[in-house]
This record gives structure tokens, C-alpha cells and sequence, in this order.
């Protein structure tokens, strides 16, 4: 399989910090991948690296084997990687539709549009209306993000994500504080996803991970610890006393 | 700001088709045109005003960029208009007017390229500074601008060659009102518009913009400028009505009073830029000379008063009474 | 007189003025920068704080004869008591609100202040008596020194040392760092935030209000004060950068030389040169000279 994106040494360091620690990954075409480690890992660092929101202390980061490292952010979103974010990152007085149609909207260069109105790109509405109901929230699709419940407003960030016909998403705790019975909502729209599309998944959660990833990343400290099969890497003793005895505490 | 406000105004989903009150304010201003012939003067200032608070909303209200040096761009639109017609052999007022918009617009980017790197406390601190800089400039280069003196010998000539500036002002305050059609249709189209979205998708969430892929800064800049166009506008329209510039236009009291005035009106709606600079104007004209105290005190006190209950501002009051009464 | 000296004394002049201008800058502004790092509040009405010191040092002087020295403690402890209310009856209910809103209440907050100014004491500057101690000339080197000027340097730098002791050693101090740093840490590791807040607000007020009185013969009190200077203090602050204790001292110590340099030597530039070189250095450096990268 031939790979998408991948990072060589890539290092990151604040002050005397190392947060991001010699990692090297690398993620194929459709790839099921997950990233996990203790609070503090440098995991959503990494995120932040690959999508260039913080630039490294070294390494490089390439895309289709080119280096990207010194590309900004806009242009690595045009290029194919998207990304939701942890703690739900929308905006607040917008519809669900209006949320996702930004993203179309960007993705297909009409956000320069200065004077046609927004209501008349049907192409971009029925664009939205169509991953919402992939996602199963079509009906919501004229409520403020605000009054959407928290599961739901989880559901809209992978929407906005997915509006951006990424080639790459990284996904950084896709159900964190969702309930578990609705998580497994969550899993089912990832299942669902075009299997050509790598995703690299940041999960506390061990059994969302189980089901969800074929390749495991554990990162301590900055650093990564081992990398494999799912089977492999939760059989591994270093893995069980730094993070599974990191979860029974936190 | 309200769900409904909101969602009526921008969007894929939103309504862009003109609702029967969207024309009071025009309605409004013609009917004072004829019930109210001796205030005319004071008419055309609300109009400019409101052309001013406009451009403010535009980049404060839908953009989110806190600024209190907006008269940087009423100064050099007021200026530009009245070198055009004081040096120059033009002086036909919709050139002047044109000459304004582009000089506003140009410095409006060139200032927005700088100020809108930095953030929160240091933006405005440069609007401020660039507005200090400008009045600085226009003091010190008394021989072109006259100075504290102000500029005059301004030549307007009659707007299309045929409607000449009364003493009445009568043609004044209709000109005012043609441009403020303009400029309000103008902006509404880019307030639908994608660009008009993407700015409130800015204003609510900078780096979830980012993250979509917009160029943030970019559009920032963009909106910025197209403010300034506009406020450069209702500086050429204070020139000509008045054909005399002083150096108060570049002042901090007109930035400041103009956010004041948008505040109290509503901001981010449209609306509340005209509601807000007809209040303001009203009470100042009627209170302002003889209680400047209890005037500034009024202010502060509406001000605080905003902040506190009401920050929709009047339209939100109106809108929320409006929606009561709708529905028993 | 050669050219030479004469160099050398307008040098030592301006150096002189410059440096008391700076500290007066330094002792209103500082205060500002600290509330702006630490409670991330946009508060443009500080200004009010420094022109109420004035007027108290101008009632205390002008209308009860007392003593300059009680009269600058009376603007600081009058002024830090008053602020606590305002903090905990206003500003309080905005930390966290949106910087508009913040923009927006202290300017509401900055023209009931200058109305109440003018209702007091009307549209003239408020007369500021000085002791006679402090209005003479002082000779140092062969050169004459207003006392007065001399009397401020000397303080500012006072008050800076003993503010870097009260940062720097204290246990208070410590919070404040901490809290400057990461709130929600400083919370979390059971730092009462909101005392601390109090604490800094009235510290930073009184401070406002102690340059204010001190500074009261060269910015004199009145009504449009806290207009008037906003772009000074604002300058100092995002010159220094937030939340940083030196930063306002080097950036006053700058800007105080830099405007009394402008004035005495290319004075049809006005201000121009300030504001130009403020924006110059911000596109440089964003966050000030010692802002905290975000």
C-alpha cells in the first residue's frame, strides 16, 4: 500500500519541553490508525504538527512522498488533511448547515463569493444535506449548533471534517465526553467512512480503539514506545504498566 | 445575539429575500424629508452617520475586529473629497465621492495588512495609533489642509450636472440618502454572500477557519477594506455636504461615537446602524450643548446599561418585543 | 558654549526629562499590564484610575493643606479601596465575557468617569500645589535640575524595585505569577483566584492612581484625562507586552525618552515618531518585547 502521510524524526520542543520526540509514522492509503498514550503524550502536539498549526524544532512532515514542512495550514487542508478537534470547535450561532456548508464552501473556492447569497449554491446545500445524512443528523440541519446536544455537536465536528473530501483525517478523540451508549453511534459513522480516506485516530478509550484501528502507535513522552497490530501492541508489558495503568488512575 | 437575528441574516440556509421592515428606514427618511424641512442639516448628518456605523458593522459586527480608529477612514474620505474639490479642477461630487472611496479603501488596506496580524488589546491599541497618526499628519501639513484652521474653497458642483446643493439642504439630504441606499444594498448582498458567512464563521471561531482551510487573514484584510471604502464614503459626503473639512473628522471622538452609536442600535444586524445613529443624534442635538455632563453620563450610563441587559442593542429589544406581541 | 557641550547638555536635558516622563508612564501603566496578563481583561478605563489620583492629590493639596507626601498615600489607598467595589460590583461579572464587551463596558465606565469629572470640577485642569521642597533646582554635575523631576525619577524607580520585590519574592507574588502563567492551573492547585484578582485590581488601581498624583504636574488632571492619555498607557502596555512586569518599565523607559527626544528635537513631527515606531516594533515583535508567545 503506498503512503500518504508520514513524518521523519519530526521533533518539537517548548522551552526545555521535548513534546513531540523523534517520531517517525507513517500512514497508507486508507488506513485505520490510532494514536494512544497517557495524558500528556504530545498527541494533540502532533496533530498540530501534521496539519501545521506549530511548526518543528525538526524533521519533516511529507504528503505523497513531498515534503510539506514548511507548508501552512490552508494550503495542507487544500492538499487533503483535515481534522476535528478534541473539545467540540464550531461556531456558536451558526446553523449545522451553515457549520458544514463553510467547509464545502472553502473546499470548493467560493468562499471569495462576495455577491451571489450563499442560499443560491444548491450544489453546496444538497453537498451538506448529503453528509448530514450519511451522519443521521439530517433532521438538525437548521438548528444552532448551540442547541444540539453534545453527542450530536461531536457527530457535526467529523461532518465539517468530512466537507473538506479529506484524503487524510485525523481525528483527535472523536467520542471524548460522549456517553459510551453513544459512542457507539460514533464508531458506526467511522466504520462507514470511504475506505480509501487514511484516518489517524488520537483514543482513550481501549475499546472504541480495538474495534476501530488495525495499526496501533503508543507515544510516551513525546516519544514513540512501540507500534503494531492491535493484538500485539495491548499484549506488550511496557504498554500495559505506562497506559493501561495510566487509565485505571485517570 | 439572538438565534433569530442570526439565522435570518447570513447563510446557506438563511432567507436573503427583503422583508416588508427592511424598507422603514427608508420610508422613515423620505417622510422626514417632508415633515421635517427645517432639520434638514441635522438629517443628513444622521444619514452620514449611519453610512459610517454601517461600514463599522460591517468589520465590529460580522468580522469581530474591535477597532476605535474608524475615523481614520472618515478622515481620509472627508480629506480626499475636498482636495479633489479644492485643487483640482473636478468638481463634480460623484468623481470626489469615487476619488474618496478608493483613497479610504487603499489605506484601509494598507493599515488592515498590519493591524490584523496582531490581536485583541494591540489591535486596537494600532487602530487608535494609525488614527493618531493620520490627525498628526493632516495637523502638521497645514498648507494643504489647512490646519486647525480647516480646508475650505471647496468646489461641488451639481451631482449629474443638474441638481445643485441648496441652501435648504434639500438636495444634500437626498443625495446622502441615494448613497446610503447604495452602500446598504452593498452590503447586504455581502453580508449573504459566502464571504459574508465566512467572516461571521471568523468572528465566532478564528481557528476552527483555520482548520476549514480559509485564509483568515486574507479575509480579514478584505472586509477591512471594504469597510474603510465605505466609511471613506460617508467622509466625501460630510465634505460636500458641509464643503469644509475639519480637523476633528480624524479625531478619536467620531471612532468612539460611532461604535457607541452602533452598540445602542445592535450590532452585527444591519439594522441597529440605522436605528442607533438616529438616537444618538437626536438626544445629542437635544441635549449635547446645554448638559454636556449629564450628556456624557447618558452615554456612559446607555452604554453600560447595553453591556449589561441588552447587548442586541435596540434592534434586539424591538425584535424581542416584536416577537411577543406576535405570538399571544 | 561650543557645539560639543552644547550637544551634551541638551542630551543630559532631554535624558532627564525623558527618564521622569517614562516613570510616571511606567507607575500608571504597569497595573494595566498585569490585569491585561492576568484576568485577560481589556480594561480601557484604567486611565480613570491615574486621573482620580490626580484630582485626590489635587483636593488633598489645594483645599486641606495636607502634607504632599500623605496626600500621594491617600490617592493610592483611596483610589485601591474604591476599585475593589468597582471590581467586585462590575468588572468582575465581565472577566471572561467577550473582549467587545470588555471594550465596551470600560468605555461606558471611562464617560461616566469624565462626566462626573466635569460635573466636579468642571473643564479646567485641577491646580496641583507642590511643596516648596519639591519646586526648586537641584545642581548635579554643573547642571541644573528641576527637584520636582528628579523627586518622581527617584520614586519610579523605587516603586519599580519594590514591585519586582513584591513579584518576585512574595508569596502573593508567586500566585500572581502563576496565575499571569495559567489560570486555570493556578486554580487548580487551590490558588482563591478571585481574592487574587481583588488584590491585583486594587494593587494595579492604586498604582494608576499613584502616577496619576505623582505624575499630576506634567499630566495635569482633568476631565478628558482618560482620553486624552489612553493611547500612551495603551502603547506602553503592548509595547512591554502583557503580563510582564518589565516589560512596561523598558517599554515607558522608551517610549518617555523617545516622545521628549521627538518634542525637543524634531517637534513639527509631534507624536508621529512614537506611533511609527510603536507599529514598527509591534509588526517585529507582535507580543511586545517580553509578551509571552502564544
Amino acid at each position: 500500500m503506498s503512503v500518504v502521510l508520514e513524518t521523519l524524526n519530526l521533533q518539537r520542543s517548548f522551552g526545555a519541553l521535548m513534546v513531540t520526540d523523534n517520531v517517525s509514522l507513517s500512514i497508507p492509503v486508507g488506513a485505520r490508525h490510532a494514536l494512544i498514550g497517557p495524558n500528556g503524550a504530545g498527541k494533540t502536539t502532533l496533530i498540530n504538527l501534521l496539519t501545521g498549526v506549530l511548526s518543528p524544532s525538526g524533521g519533516s512532515v511529507r504528503l505523497d512522498g513531498e515534503d510539506i514542512t514548511g507548508v501552512g495550514q490552508a494550503a495542507r487542508v487544500k492538499r487533503g488533511i483535515a481534522r476535528t478537534f478534541q473539545i467540540n470547535s464550531l461556531f456558536r450561532n451558526l446553523t449545522v448547515l451553515d457549520t458544514i456548508a463553510l467547509a464545502v464552501a472553502e473546499r470548493s473556492g467560493i468562499g471569495w463569493s462576495i455577491w451571489r447569497p450563499a442560499n443560491s449554491y444548491r450544489s453546496v446545500r444538497d453537498e451538506c444535506m448529503e453528509i448530514l445524512t450519511r451522519l443521521g443528523i439530517a433532521d438538525e440541519a437548521l438548528r444552532q449548533i448551540s442547541e444540539l446536544a453534545y453527542g450530536k455537536q461531536r457527530l457535526v465536528e467529523i461532518a465539517v471534517a468530512l466537507g473538506l473530501r479529506p484524503r487524510v483525517l485525523l481525528l483527535d478523540e472523536p467520542a471524548a465526553g460522549v456517553p459510551s451508549m453513544e459512542s457507539g453511534r460514533i464508531l458506526e459513522v467511522l466504520a462507514e467512512l470511504p475506505s480509501d480516506i487514511a484516518i489517524l485516530m488520537i483514543e482513550h478509550d481501549m475499546d472504541l480503539v480495538a474495534r476501530f484501528a488495525n495499526r496501533i502507535t503508543v507515544l510516551v513522552a513525546g516519544a514513540v514506545l512501540t507500534e503494531g497490530a492491535p493484538l500485539e501492541v495491548m499484549a506488550d508489558e511496557r504498554v500495559r504498566s505506562v497506559y493501561l495503568g495510566e487509565a485505571l488512575h485517570g | 445575539m439572538t438565534a433569530e437575528a442570526r439565522s435570518a441574516q447570513a447563510g446557506y440556509a438563511g432567507a436573503t429575500r427583503y422583508r416588508w421592515y427592511e424598507a422603514v428606514p427608508f420610508i422613515v427618511a423620505i417622510g422626514f424629508y417632508f415633515a421635517m424641512p427645517d432639520y434638514l442639516s441635522l438629517g443628513s448628518r444622521i444619514l452620514i452617520f449611519v453610512l459610517f456605523a454601517l461600514s463599522l458593522d460591517l468589520v465590529l459586527g460580522f468580522g469581530g475586529i474591535v477597532t476605535l480608529g474608524h475615523s481614520a477612514f472618515l478622515g481620509t474620505g472627508a480629506y480626499v473629497a475636498g482636495f479633489i474639490g479644492a485643487y483640482s479642477p473636478v468638481s463634480d461630487p460623484i468623481i470626489q465621492l469615487l476619488g474618496a472611496v478608493l483613497a479610504a479603501g487603499l489605506v484601509g488596506f494598507l493599515t488592515g495588512c498590519i493591524i490584523l496580524r496582531t490581536k485583541g488589546l494591540t489591535v486596537i491599541m494600532l487602530t487608535l495609533a494609525f488614527a493618531a497618526i493620520l490627525l498628526e499628519l493632516a495637523n502638521k501639513a497645514s498648507a494643504i489642509t489647512g490646519g486647525t484652521d480647516g480646508l475650505s474653497g471647496i468646489q461641488v458642483a451639481p451631482i449629474f450636472g443638474r441638481f445643485e446643493f441648496d441652501l435648504y439642504g434639500q438636495t444634500g439630504y437626498l443625495y446622502c440618502l441615494g448613497v446610503l441606499l447604495v452602500a446598504w444594498y452593498l452590503v447586504r448582498r455581502l453580508v449573504h454572500s459566502p464571504f459574508g458567512t465566512s467572516l461571521t464563521g471568523i468572528r465566532d471561531n478564528a481557528s476552527r477557519m483555520h482548520a476549514i482551510g480559509a485564509p483568515v487573514y486574507w479575509r480579514l484584510v478584505a472586509a477591512y477594506s471594504i469597510s474603510a471604502a465605505i466609511a471613506g464614503a460617508a467622509g466625501a459626503l460630510l465634505t460636500q455636504i458641509n464643503q469644509l473639512v475639519g480637523l476633528d473628522v480624524l479625531g478619536f471622538e467620531p471612532s468612539g461615537e460611532v461604535v457607541v452609536m452602533l452598540i445602542l442600535g445592535g450590532v452585527g444586524q444591519i439594522y441597529g446602524a440605522f436605528l442607533g445613529p438616529a438616537v444618538f443624534l437626536v438626544l445629542q442635538d437635544a441635549l449635547a450643548k446645554q448638559f454636556p455632563e449629564f450628556w456624557y453620563l447618558g452615554i456612559g450610563i446607555g452604554l453600560l446599561f447595553v453591556v449589561w441587559y441588552a447587548p442586541t442593542g435596540l434592534i434586539g429589544l424591538i425584535s424581542r418585543v416584536a416577537r411577543r406581541w406576535g405570538r399571544p | 558654549m561650543n557645539p560639543v557641550s552644547d550637544l551634551a547638555a541638551s542630551l543630559i536635558s532631554i535624558g532627564f526629562y525623558g527618564i521622569s516622563y517614562a516613570m510616571i508612564l511606567y507607575v500608571i501603566s504597569v497595573g494595566l499590564s498585569i490585569t491585561m496578563g492576568m484576568m485577560g481583561f481589556v480594561n480601557l478605563a484604567h486611565g480613570v484610575f491615574a486621573m482620580a489620583g490626580g484630582f485626590v492629590l489635587s483636593i488633598c493639596l489645594a483645599r486641606y493643606g495636607i502634607p504632599f507626601p500623605l496626600a500621594l498615600a491617600a490617592a493610592f489607598l483611596s483610589v485601591s479601596v474604591a476599585s475593589v467595589a468597582l471590581e467586585r460590583g462590575l468588572y468582575a461579572r465581565f472577566y471572561g465575557a467577550g473582549e467587545l464587551t470588555q471594550v465596551l463596558f470600560s468605555i461606558g465606565l471611562i464617560y461616566v468617569a469624565i462626566a462626573l469629572a466635569r460635573l466636579e470640577f468642571g473643564t479646567q485642569a485641577a491646580p496641583i500645589m507642590l511643596p516648596d521642597y519639591l519646586k526648586g533646582q537641584v545642581k548635579i554635575l554643573g547642571h541644573d535640575f528641576p527637584t520636582y523631576r528628579l523627586f518622581v525619577i527617584v520614586f519610579g524607580f523605587a516603586i519599580a524595585f519594590a514591585l519586582w520585590i513584591a513579584i518576585e519574592k512574595t508569596r502573593f507574588g508567586a500566585f500572581v505569577r502563576a496565575a499571569v502563567d495559567n489560570r486555570a492551573m493556578a486554580q487548580s492547585i487551590g490558588i482563591d483566584t478571585r481574592r487574587l484578582f481583588t488584590l491585583t485590581f486594587a494593587l494595579g488601581s492604586g498604582m494608576a492612581a499613584l502616577g496619576g498624583a505623582l505624575g499630576a504636574d506634567v499630566l495635569a488632571p482633568q476631565w478628558n484625562y482618560p482620553l486624552e492619555h489612553l493611547v500612551y498607557f495603551l502603547i506602553v502596555v503592548s509595547v512591554g507586552g502583557f503580563g510582564s512586569l518589565h516589560g512596561p518599565f523598558v517599554a515607558a523607559l522608551l517610549i518617555g525618552i523617545a516622545d521628549t527626544l521627538g518634542k525637543y528635537w524634531f517637534p513639527e513631527f509631534g507624536a508621529f515618531l512614537i506611533y511609527a515606531a510603536t507599529i514598527g516594533l509591534l509588526l517585529w515583535r507582535p507580543h511586545g518585547l517580553f509578551g509571552a508567545c502564544s
